[in-house]
């Protein structure tokens, strides 16, 4: 028997070492260490209700265990085989204990359907793939279905692009199909651009095949022979794999004329990005893919009209392809089933910053950020105090604590001021700096704008120079109403997504932590001490010793005091360097 | 390769692969392979997943035991990376967390030979389609 | 046709299907303000990128505001052009613009030009939003021979871009950098002489502010007039008398001749010519070389290069040296007429005025900048003596004569000084497209058939498309005559040939739409194509009425020729009024 106690820092925070020892402890004077061994585990992601403490084999889930609770745990259970059922997890609805994890809802929270394949199979292997289902759905919609019909499943299912705006797939390929060409194209849009999301590559490495089996149902239902990845180049195994999985594929004849002895012939090529963030909006990815400045231009005519080379193009992102398969195999219906209302099947989020369990997730559309971020995030790190998340990358809002319980989907995002975007989730604690957040979004932005559209080339250049005054101190009240001003007008007036959506951070900090902003323009305030330029620093007579090192480094002189007697910092000179911070042997300097 | 030509010809590749990855994943003959998967996307390559899956190939070859080792894709506990998980047979897959050369050795000394849970394991969080 | 219902700004309009909504609220009297937009009908062309956001309207119920001059209209659509949404949305990206714009607007040479001050006048913007100190993109100023860069005025609108690269293919200029720093500039961000670009200007003219100027010249004439030891000669391109009245208030289309000459004279000219009076002297050349290679060819001799290109246009010659380098031989020699007038004031006119050539300064009224280029080519100089001095616009002539104090609209009309004045309407419509053959057509026609040519106009080489090909009847054999202008059709044409799709004697190829009537020195006409029509038709109305309208028949050219070249391709003529092309391997 094994007792697995969890050792990430929730539970650590909650005396699990002290548990560690306990059991121990308990196991000695039972004699039983021979029979049962503690093991100290990773986060268990359940830290509300932590300390864990698992029994295996039997899986029974002890919650909120303290210390006195060992030598119970040890008696009762190990020696004797009882469960302790008042330390059992008790299921919210019903208040029935569950002593086995497997039925607890928390580990129904995640749920993978894009990321199916990812760590179970080799992706450098067609074979597991297909051991996994891999190609049936491919082989189903060209033997048995027709265009129309396949694309009326898709649409069945309710699933919306992943790559940020949410349109539904299914009408995609309808519209698609519907124009006449001689030739047209099936595009993939792999040009991750988001900091710090990374879902796409994770699918592209651990389960290529699944984006070409879907780039080729694609291709059989709106009616195009040719399929394009535009892929970054700064995803060197993801390519590699890819150009592994397309060769194997063709190889299988799953690729090619005729598959399936169908009159349906597919290939796909790839094509390689630069990395510009912009050019994951879909006209500005075909200008790049054609060899042009990696721009957008003004919609309509729509990709499905007039895209590559002119010619009717869906371009869909690889989590979207990725579902695509499933919806097949398991029946529009069944993927329906998921998710919220408007919002069908899964989201795959890249759950970073202040958080426990940094990572990739996916969970069904509908659940809450507090799920995510509690639960399955394994709550905020070093057990501080949750600020804010950003959610839909450089362009998102910032959502607080007050949509912590917000079903979350494409619409309720949106409505709450941010957005779904490619599912970056980025969580703030007490100690981050909203102004700062707003800039830092702000100057991926101005780095990243193509410079094509007024708002977004100019605009964003000036709202991030109110945003420095104002981190420097030097802001006034006027300098927020026009950053408002500006922020609405870049919103309204860009050309593309990337601009009509960049003022996102800025208006969601506006607008919940207003407080935050005039602090620093009235009170020259910064309260997570991020901005150095408005620290405040004060010598604490009763600490200091008056050793005068302070004020020998001080660049400008700003203090005074007799040796041996306190000193004191002059604020109308004080430049904020932090030197006197840094030299004072006795802790005797504070910062505000 | 052959190709596959038809519905008929995929659904029996698909047996064939079946059957082996049921040796692979689902036995519970204890004679049958202990399974070894590394993850190794960017990011577990970027924590020196390749180094541990190295490691991990020589010290079951040099101890001779009846396992494989595979490379699979991303399982999400960036946190925790290189991940490693061991299925072996009869037993549910455990995930081992921050596994360095040190502790692969330890996994296959401890976990795989003498059936001894080691500190660091992740409990999987996700149910998978 | 379809036709759609709409209201803008309370409003019924009726419009057809696929109007937008700029082009709608026109119609019914709305004018929204734009900037990025281009129109150039004329040219099929519609650069609307839809970038600048200046023409931003409200539609009820869409998310976000639209541009107007790149949205469709639809059926039952309410536009709100000034809601107060769209007002502060315009104000405010107008004020962007003008942050990043710098504030010179008194000395730029574009004031008064300025479609942004424009903007900033009709919005009454009377400050700008911006924290002190706001980043200036700033860039490294290009100065070329015809032309000036002074990016730092770029609201990449990218008009220059769409003119460079569509319509010319000339491919000189895009777009560079991202973001804040995005500009319009030579790949590389090369100088502009480093470039491929042939100085045609077309992109001066379609600039909206200062950001692409022509290099002036007024000072250095102005200089050489107030020196007494220097003996200034004039003379006028064909196409500046039917825009030049346009600067001074008169409607396009108005042939101001007389008044340009007295202005001129007024100014302190010593002698006011004729570059029409060259056009001439062109076709001659030209004519009897085409002659010469037409009769070779049909007498069986295979080594003739057919067909023969005009080679007026200098930024044509640049577009070739350029992009056709295995073509050098094919052109005509014939130097343009502006360089023709050059060598001939300098040597024959010298001579019979008793001027030293040092001594005298050849200023030429063009309505290009490639002109500019042209006169300082090597070749083109005797000595290190240009023939040309120096070559100024349209609008240069014009600020000559505001800065002369001079009332044109009250002036007496002179004619021009001879002999260099005499001209004839053939040299005369050597202005627009089509022009520069119809002229040698009349000639060539009387040499090659020996007769008399009764019908001079004609029609079938006139008009605005982009190529045109007719075939003219020499008295039973027919002559395949080719017209091209804007390079880019020039491009089509040359590509054709080069893949024997045609069978072509002879081919007019000019760079500017509708020929120099549209050329980047003449006053601004924004893609009007009713201004160019209007010019068009001054330079064929006063065609008409000239009493000679042959060039050979022009008594001063044929005294030329008795006096002092002897006879078209001479040796002497060779030596004047020839040249030859140069590969630019550095492009």
């Amino acid at each position: 028997m094994q007792l697995l106690v969890c050792g990430g820092t929730g539970c650590r925070a909650s005396a699990s070492a002290t548990i560690v020892e306990k059991l121990n402890e308990s196991l000695k004077a039972h004699q039983l260490t021979e029979e049962a061994q503690v093991v100290t585990t990773g986060c268990f992601g359940f830290c509300e209700k932590g300390p864990i403490v698992k029994v295996i084999p039997d899986n029974t889930f002890y919650t909120q265990v303290k210390p006195e609770d060992a030598e119970e745990i040890v008696a009762e259970h190990i020696l004797k085989g009882r469960k302790v059922s008042r330390l059992l997890y008790e299921n919210p609805e019903n208040q029935e204990h569950i002593a086995d994890s497997r039925h607890m809802g928390f580990y129904q929270k995640q749920m993978r359907i894009a990321l199916r394949n990812c760590g179970v199979i080799d992706p450098e292997n067609i074979d597991e793939y297909i051991g996994r289902d891999g190609y049936s759905a491919l082989a189903q919609v060209v033997t048995d279905l027709t265009p129309e019909q396949a694309i009326a499943m898709v649409k069945q299912s309710g699933l919306r692009g992943r790559g940020g705006a949410g349109f539904p797939t299914g009408l995609k390929w309808e519209i698609t199909s519907k124009f006449s060409s001689d030739q047209k194209y099936v595009v993939c849009n792999a040009d991750e651009g988001d900091p710090g999301a990374f879902m796409d590559r994770s699918i592209l490495e651990g389960d290529p095949n699944s984006i070409i089996e879907a780039m080729a149902i694609c291709g059989y239902c709106i009616g195009a022979t040719k399929g394009l990845v535009y892929i970054r180049a700064e995803y060197p195994l993801a390519i590699k794999r890819l150009e592994i999985a397309i060769a194997q594929a063709r190889e299988y004849g799953l690729l090619g004329d005729n598959i399936f002895g169908s009159k349906f012939s597919f290939d796909m090529e790839l094509r390689y990005g630069a990395g510009a963030f912009v050019c994951g909006e879909e006209t500005a990815l075909i200008a790049s893919m054609e060899g042009k400045r990696g721009e957008p231009r003004v919609k309509p005519p729509f990709p499905a009209e007039s895209g590559y080379m002119q010619k009717p193009t869906n371009v869909n992102n690889v989590e979207t392809f990725a579902n695509v398969p499933v919806i097949f195999l398991k029946g529009p219906e069944w993927y329906s089933s998921i998710g919220t209302e408007k919002s069908k099947g899964t989201k795959v989020f890249a759950l970073a910053g202040k958080i426990n369990n940094v990572g990739l997730i996916e969970v069904p559309m509908g659940i809450t950020l507090r799920e995510i971020i509690y639960e399955i995030g394994g709550g905020i790190k070093n057990g501080k105090k949750f600020k804010a998340v950003q959610t839909g990358g450089p362009s998102g809002g910032c959502l607080t604590e007050a949509h912590l319980d917000t079903p979350i989907d494409f619409d309720s995002l949106v409505a709450a001021g941010s957005m779904m975007g490619s599912g970056g989730m980025i969580v703030m604690d007490e100690d981050d700096c909203m102004v700062s957040i707003a800039k830092f979004y702000l100057e991926f932005i101005v780095e990243e704008s193509c410079g094509k559209c007024t708002p977004c080339r100019i605009g964003n250049k000036r709202m991030l120079e109110i945003l420095e005054k104002i981190t420097q101190g030097k802001g006034n009240m006027e300098d927020l109403d026009h950053l408002r001003n500006l922020a609405y007008v870049i919103k309204d007036t860009s050309l593309c997504g990337l601009g009509q959506s960049s003022p996102n951070p800025v208006l969601s900090t506006l607008e919940n932590f207003y407080d935050e902003y005039v602090a620093h323009v009235k009170d020259k305030r910064c309260f997570a001490k991020k901005c150095k330029a408005l620290a405040r620093y004060t010598i604490d007579p009763d600490v200091c010793t008056g050793c005068t090192i302070c004020a020998r480094n001080c660049p400008v002189e700003a203090i005074t005091g007799e040796k041996r007697e306190p000193h004191f910092i002059h604020q109308e000179i004080c430049i904020h360097c932090g030197v006197c911070y840094q030299k004072c042997k006795f802790n005797a300097i504070n910062v505000e | 390769m052959t190709k596959i030509k038809s519905l008929d010809d995929l659904r029996q590749k698909k047996q064939q692969l079946e059957q082996s990855m049921d040796i692979r994943e689902k036995s519970d003959h204890p004679e049958n392979l202990v399974q070894i998967k590394v993850a190794m996307a960017t990011c577990g390559i970027a924590s020196g997943a390749r180094t541990v899956m190295n490691a991990l190939v020589e010290k079951i070859k040099k101890e001779n035991i009846p396992a494989v080792v595979t490379q699979t894709g991303c399982m999400g506990y960036c946190y925790a990376e290189p991940t490693v998980e061991v299925t072996k047979p009869g037993f549910d897959p455990v995930v081992f967390s921050y596994v360095d050369v040190k502790k692969a050795e330890e996994i296959v000394d401890k976990y795989i030979l003498n059936n001894e849970l080691i500190d660091g394991i992740l409990p999987a969080n996700y149910q998978t389609i | 046709m379809e036709t759609i219902k709409l209201t803008i700004d309370n409003r019924q309009v009726e419009v057809p299907k696929g109007t937008t909504i700029l082009q709608a609220a026109h119609q019914a009297g709305i004018n929204i303000p734009s900037l990025c937009y281009m129109n150039l009908p004329h040219l099929a062309q519609e650069h609307k990128p839809g970038s600048c956001r200046v023409c931003v309207v409200e539609i009820p119920g869409r998310k976000n505001l639209v541009p107007a001059c790149a949205t469709e209209c639809a059926d039952g659509m309410t536009v709100l052009s000034h809601s107060l949404r769209a007002i502060n949305a315009r104000r405010t990206v107008v004020e962007l613009l003008l942050s990043d714009h710098p504030k010179d607007c008194l000395i730029c040479p574009s004031s008064g030009n300025c479609e942004l001050q424009k903007l900033s006048i009709t919005m009454g913007i009377r400050e700008i939003n911006s924290v002190e100190n706001a980043a200036m993109s700033t860039y490294r100023k290009d100065a070329s021979p015809a032309l000036n860069r002074n990016m730092d005025k770029c609201v990449m609108c990218r008009s220059c871009e769409t003119v460079c690269n569509e319509i010319q293919t000339v491919g000189a200029l895009s777009a560079v950098n991202r973001g804040f720093m995005s500009v319009v500039a030579p790949a590389f961000e090369q100088e502009l002489t480093d470039s491929p670009c042939t100085f045609c200007g077309q992109c001066v003219a379609v600039c909206p502010t200062g950001a692409l100027t022509a290099v002036d010249n007024t000072f250095h004439v102005i200089r050489a007039l107030a020196d007494p030891n220097k003996f200034v000669v004039v003379q006028t391109a064909p196409a500046v008398r039917a825009a030049l009245g346009e600067e001074f208030g008169y409607p396009p289309g108005t042939s101001v001749t007389g008044k340009m000459t007295a202005a001129l004279r007024s100014l302190g000219f010593d002698k006011v010519f004729d570059t029409d009076f060259a056009a001439d002297l062109t076709i001659m050349e030209e004519g009897t070389e085409l002659l010469d290679r037409i009769t070779r060819y049909l007498d069986g001799d295979k080594s003739v290069r057919l067909p023969i290109l005009t080679s007026c246009c200098p930024a044509w010659v640049n577009f070739f040296e350029t992009n056709y380098p295995d073509m050098l031989d094919v052109p005509s020699t014939a130097r343009s007429p502006q360089q023709m007038f050059g060598a001939i004031a300098k040597t024959y006119m010298a001579e019979k005025l008793g001027v030293k050539r040092e001594d005298m300064v050849v200023v030429s009224v063009m309505p290009c900048l490639a002109k500019k280029y042209e006169c300082q080519r090597d070749e083109f100089k005797v000595d290190g003596n240009p023939d040309v001095d120096y070559a100024i616009t349209t609008r240069e002539l014009a600020h000559l004569i505001k800065i002369g104090n001079i009332d044109f609209k009250t002036l007496k009309e002179e004619d021009f000084d001879r002999p260099m004045g005499e001209s004839t309407g053939a040299g005369l419509i050597f202005g627009v497209t089509g022009g520069v053959i119809e002229a040698a057509t009349r000639t060539a026609y009387e040499l090659f058939t020996g007769k008399k040519l009764e019908k001079v106009d004609f029609h079938e080489l006139r008009g605005m498309e982009g190529i045109r090909t007719a075939s003219v009847n020499f008295d039973g054999t027919y002559i395949h005559i080719g017209i091209a202008h804007t390079l880019g059709n020039a491009r089509k044409l040359l590509d054709g040939i080069r893949k024997g799709m045609y069978n072509f004697h002879a081919i007019e190829i000019m760079a500017c739409p509708g020929g120099c009537i549209g050329g980047g020195g003449q006053p601004l006409h924004r893609g009007n194509s009713i201004v160019l029509k209007a010019r068009m038709d001054s330079i064929y109305k006063e065609d008409f009425n000239k009493p000679i309208r042959k060039s050979h028949e022009n008594p001063e050219i044929i005294k030329l020729y008795e006096d002092f070249l002897g006879k078209p391709l001479s040796e002497k003529s060779h030596k004047l009024l020839h040249t030859h092309y140069f590969s630019h391997p550095k492009k």
